[in-house]
């Protein structure tokens, strides 16, 4: 029923744009419609489980495992600074995973340069964490400059996203 | 499967050939500057006894007209307007019929296979105006070998008529890049300078980035993500061999070779920071040159080794230093409008390049190792990591000319001129020149 009425709207588009509108051909009679299957009565969402207590899932929903910075700046915002110390209290209530942060640059500066920038934003992600208790232990820091964008687009809002420092659960998580 | 990439054994004799007649060289471009006027020059398919050998003599010929009008010095002119076609060059060229084409310098040269793998080849560069032969070779060497051998004579007609090192008989290792933005493929790569025999070196199954030849071009060094901790790797073209460069406390990046050969110079990064160090490759010894708390990276020594310049944001913004080859006198050299990084000194010594961020733009630029005298050589979306020709005279760069067109390798003139895309089978970025290949 829908599809026809669009198929109807597309026509009358068609014709309003043409300059010099050709003379309609006599429309093909409709084939019967197909009955259509009764969709089942939709009452409502069942309620998504809670992620598991302990997994990756539940890090990131809990946590947020991706902090953001400003153009050539390893500083810590005070969104940053609320999603690691949400990542820290996960952290000391299962203290058998480790994590490797990886920090990343956005494209638009050279190469080495930004691998340098990478690694300072790690670093900058994996002493607050310390300082909130997380054992330097469980903690490795990688840098991949600007080599693994989360945004492959050329833009303000793409540069914003790929100008992190992640945080990624390596083992010791729930499954 | 990764294709070997070592280069071809070269049996290569240089016997002069002399012409009964005082060669006086009165033909000379001068190449500092711009190349409005390029010096036409004519260069007839070299001349054989047979069709294989005037098949490869055609070939060669060809690609020394590609090499010398890709210079931008040099335009080679149309061989259908030749009026004399020679069949013996030992003989002397009918000098007015070259003159009338307005050419400067003819090139005639002859190729004789000698047996299945050796072939001879013979050239005269002539000066058509004063009517002197400015130079007569002959070269053997196994017939696969005929793209070095253009090469080869192409370096020795720059040399001849611009009084400087050519720099034909070159390679160029870079990164391919494939696969999406958020997924890239990067392989460490290596083609002739004008992009033929583009060959793999790695498989892409990790990131590798900004790979240098050592001064022999026998080895690369460059950065892989195929450690545990992303580390310097070295490379070696003969063997294919690839090994670690030290055992680092953390991640070093952005190496480069010294001008002797003997050491690496790279950054480490501890604790976040990057610092750059030292390392003795025949001692293993390690020696940090750079501790301050701010970035340290990209170091390039100055060709009689005695100093590095390097990027550092000590001073709140990347920027441009020099220092001592220990690590004393640090200086900053930049201090133009916007940032600088990927510093490289010129193999003359006379020159730095480097990629300038102003304006939402990047550059290539050089400037003297004092700091002055700069000069901005090129603006794109994206330019980035300059490389130097051995002679100093020529830039290939990483451009990514708009927002998501992808990175290629672009060359450029010292002069501001010429500007040209290196042909690449794809996406490309990090050029490194060779030396002149032995």
């Amino acid at each position: 029923m829908k599809s026809a009425f669009i198929a109807f709207g597309a026509l009358l588009f068609i014709s309003a744009c043409a300059s010099t509108p050709a003379p309609e051909p006599a429309p093909a009679p409709a084939p019967a419609p197909a009955p259509a299957p009764t969709p089942p009565p939709v009452t409502g969402e069942v309620t998504p489980l809670p992620p598991v207590p302990g997994s990756v899932d539940e890090f990131q929903k809990m946590a947020g495992d991706r902090v953001y910075f400003e153009f050539n700046s390893a500083q810590l915002s005070h969104e940053a600074r609320a999603v690691l110390s949400r990542q820290a209290s996960w952290l000391n209530r299962y203290p058998n995973t480790r994590i490797l942060i990886d920090g990343n640059a956005d494209e638009r500066g050279t190469r080495e340069y930004n691998l340098a920038l990478g690694a300072r934003r790690a670093s900058a992600a994996r002493d607050y964490l310390v300082n909130l208790g997380v054992s330097p232990s469980r903690i490795s820091t990688i840098s991949y400059g600007k080599e693994r964008p989360i945004d492959g687009r050329s833009n303000e809002e793409a540069w914003a996203k790929n100008r992190n420092a992640h945080t990624g659960i390596v083992s010791g998580a729930t499954s | 499967m990764i294709m070997n990439g070592k280069p071809m054994r070269l049996l290569l004799t240089f016997i002069f050939m002399t012409f009964a007649m005082p060669a006086w060289a009165t033909l000379e471009i001068d190449i500092s500057k711009g190349h409005l006027d390029p010096m036409p020059i004519a260069i007839p398919d070299f001349v054989g006894a047979s069709d294989p050998e005037r098949e490869i003599g055609a070939q060669i010929a060809g690609l020394i007209r590609a090499n010398l009008e890709r210079s931008g010095l040099f335009r080679p002119l149309d061989p259908a307007s030749f009026i004399e076609h020679q069949s013996n060059i030992n003989v002397q060229p009918r000098f007015a019929d070259w003159r009338i084409i307005k050419t400067d310098a003819l090139l005639s040269g002859r190729l004789v296979m000698e047996s299945d793998n050796r072939m001879r080849i013979e050239f005269r560069l002539w000066d058509v105006l004063a009517e002197t032969q400015l130079v007569g070779l002959q070269l053997a060497t196994t017939p696969e070998n005929w793209r070095r051998i253009g090469n080869k004579i192409s370096d020795v007609i720059y040399q001849k008529l611009t009084g400087e090192t050519g720099y034909f008989d070159t390679r160029i290792v870079f990164i391919a890049e494939t696969g999406p933005k958020t997924d890239r493929v990067k392989r460490l790569a290596i083609m002739d300078q004008d992009g033929a025999n583009p060959t793999f070196l790695t498989s892409g199954k990790y990131t590798v980035l900004t790979p240098r030849f050592s001064p022999t071009a026998q080895q690369i060094t460059y950065m892989s993500y195929a450690s545990r901790t992303p580390s310097v790797f070295l490379f070696n073209i003969e063997t294919g061999r690839q090994e670690v460069l030290g055992d680092f406390p953390g991640m070093t990046f952005a190496p480069r070779f010294s001008p002797d050969g003997t050491k690496v110079i790279m950054s480490l990064v501890q604790g976040g920071n990057s610092d750059i160090w030292v390392m003795d490759l025949r001692t293993r010894q390690r020696t940090r040159l750079t501790s301050s708390p701010a970035i340290d990276t990209s170091p390039s020594f100055s060709p009689d080794g005695s100093r590095i310049v390097f990027n550092s944001d000590r001073g709140g913004t990347p920027q441009l230093y020099v220092m001592n080859a220990d690590g004393s006198g640090i200086h900053r050299i930049s201090f133009g409008k916007g940032t600088y990084s990927a510093p490289v000194w010129s193999p003359r010594g006379d020159l730095i390049a480097f990629t300038k961020s102003l304006n939402r733009k990047f550059h290539i630029g050089v400037m003297r190792p004092e700091g002055d005298v700069e000069r901005i050589l090129t603006t794109a979306y994206l330019d980035e990591g300059p490389t130097w020709s051995p002679n100093g005279r020529v830039l290939m760069f990483t451009r990514e000319p708009r927002p998501g067109s992808g990175p290629h390798i672009w060359s450029i003139d010292l002069t501001g001129a010429n500007l040209r895309q290196v042909p690449t089978p794809g996406d490309a970025s990090d050029p490194a020149w060779s030396p002149l290949i032995q």
